[in-house]
């Protein structure tokens, strides 16, 4: 038990880390698997991450309150501006969510009152626990693979690989993708609760550019075929660092060999490199 | 069944379709042909509400579908084809079907996340249902393989099963035969005969004339976006209009033979 306090005290915000970033790599699972290059994930992220740190540090709402508030304001937020940037597509849509993602940066930098601006909300109690990151992870894990199961995940696929045709097969499309959109912000608003009460600390550049590209690379690395593929990535993109800790400088380089080697060498992810089966059954061509 | 009033659609300065007015009665197979860019697809495209009329109004069972999301006009019994075949090729064929099926679910969202047997039984019988819409088009064999493996026809044949599985009132085939060799459009015209005893209305464009002419009741001819001609198959054959606009001499002798 000796080796697992020491390693628990070494490696909590690691492990709860790759929790969290699970969460975030499932949330842009959502959309990438309908076909959406969305990048707002970041920003749901951060809006998830103050609501609820402002909750329990202001106003010393209890925890689970916390957590509530921060995925389903997000929520909120995904679904008032779902309905007007989802009829956009391809890098439209991804330009709209990116423009999103710096308005919330900003308007949190902002609002220093509030949010502390750029000196970040400090002082957030440490309230997250292994138990809470691997229940949250577990029960959205759970529902995602319900979905990809169910006629709503291949109606997910269907959306994915041609639009117009599931639409005149009498499926609300634009439904689906707010849905997937909206379900989206929850949980990432969710990893940003979580996350920050255990960082102590946030900051509105937490949930830049560089964020959302991150979450992007979670969801493209271990591929969409399957929340599994989420999963994986979220794991690989968090612990890779770590691994090549011993490269110094160069570690932020080797991270991008990675990550090219895998596009190129399997463009749909980690997940299908896992399933032979299944590409052999594929066609040569397309 | 279904009534196009003087509908026109411009893009931009071009017009595609000046006052077309088309009427298709319950029960039987209906032809709309016309040389390259007559905007026969167009019309289909007009029908399903992917794209909204400039002018005129499109009814079906009495009921305005001008403004309709293309899923509410699916659901009220208007499927279709492509003439770019657009199957979901990395599905499966059950899967394919099954998506159009699940526009009606026969179980709740709720089922979703907590699976009974009940919404197993469902889908159980969701899976049986797409395999008897694929027997109708001959498919059955094909059930388990992606749909991209299957060759051009077998594609199209797909897309009608799919189509098939909205459980439509009028079924519209954009070129169903094209690309397809004499013995395979011998199957889809057979394929089309049953669709008809079946008791739907079917819209048909088709380039092959000896496809269009053995098959249909009615025949309507566009040129540049207007009706030119509208009859039987003999009334289209004899037709001046539709000869010196469309069929040429050599083809219109080729076809009184």
């Amino acid at each position: 038990m000796e080796w697992l306090a020491s390693f628990w005290a070494t490696y909590s915000t690691l492990v709860l880390s790759v929790g969290t970033n699970v969460l975030l790599a499932l949330s842009i699972y959502l959309t990438l698997a309908c076909g959406l290059l969305t990048v707002a994930n970041a920003a749901f992220m951060g809006i998830g991450a103050y609501t609820a740190g402002l909750l329990t540090v202001h106003a010393h709402m209890p925890f689970f309150f916390a957590l509530l508030c921060g995925s389903l304001l997000p929520a909120s937020i995904a679904l008032l501006i779902g309905r007007p940037t989802l009829r956009l597509s391809g890098v439209y849509l991804a330009m709209a969510t990116l423009a999103f993602g710096e308005v919330v940066r900003i308007l949190i930098l902002n609002a220093e009152d509030t949010t502390g601006g750029a000196l970040g909300l400090n002082g957030i109690p440490q309230l997250t626990g292994w138990f809470d990151v691997a229940l949250a992870v577990a029960l959205a894990l759970y529902v995602l693979l319900a979905l990809a199961r169910s006629r709503i995940g291949r109606t997910m696929k269907a959306i994915c690989q041609d639009e117009t045709a599931t639409e005149l097969m009498g499926l609300n499309v634009r439904a689906y993708k707010l849905f997937v959109f909206v379900l989206g912000g929850a949980l990432a608003g969710l990893a940003g609760a979580l996350n920050a009460h255990f960082t102590f600390f946030i900051s509105p550049n937490e949930y830049g550019f560089e964020r959302a590209v991150e979450i992007l690379a979670m969801g493209v690395l271990g591929g969409t075929g399957s929340p599994w593929g989420a999963v994986i990535g979220g794991i690989l993109i968090t612990l890779l660092p770590e691994l090549l800790r011993g490269l110094g400088h160069y570690r932020p380089l080797i991270n991008g060999v990675v990550l090219i080697l895998i596009i190129l060498y399997s463009p749909r992810g980690i997940w299908d490199l896992l399933r032979p089966a299944r590409s052999v059954r594929r066609p040569a061509a397309n | 069944m279904l009534k196009l009033s003087s509908l026109s659609k411009n893009f931009g300065g071009l017009q595609v379709l000046q006052d077309v007015s088309l009427t298709i009665p319950e029960r039987g197979i209906f032809g709309l042909i016309g040389p390259n860019g007559a905007g026969k697809t167009t019309v289909f495209n007009l029908v399903t509400g992917l794209l909204a009329p400039s002018a005129g109004i499109i009814e079906f069972f009495g009921e305005r579908l001008n403004g309709m999301p293309p899923h509410r006009v699916t659901r009220r019994g208007i499927a279709r084809t492509f003439q770019n075949i657009r199957i979901f090729k990395e599905m499966t064929l059950i899967e394919n079907v099954s998506v159009a099926l699940g526009s009606r679910p026969r179980y709740g969202a709720l089922r979703v996340l907590l699976p009974t047997r009940r919404t197993r039984e469902a889908e159980r019988l969701e899976t049986e249902l797409a395999r008897t819409l694929l027997a109708k088009v001959g498919l059955a064999d094909r059930a388990e393989r992606l749909a991209g493996t299957l060759s051009y026809g077998e594609q199209r044949r797909l897309e009608i099963a799919r189509a098939l599985a909205t459980e439509p009132k009028l079924l519209l085939l954009d070129e169903p035969a094209a690309g397809m060799n004499s013995s395979e459009k011998q199957q889809v015209m057979e394929e089309i005969v049953k669709l008809d005893e079946s008791g739907l209305s079917i819209l048909i464009i088709e380039h092959d004339m000896s496809f269009i002419m053995g098959l249909c009741r009615e025949i309507t001819v566009l040129n540049f976006g207007s009706v030119i001609a509208r009859g039987t198959p003999d009334e289209i054959r004899a037709s001046p209009a539709v000869i010196e606009a469309y069929l040429g001499r050599e083809e219109s002798r080729e076809l009184s033979d």
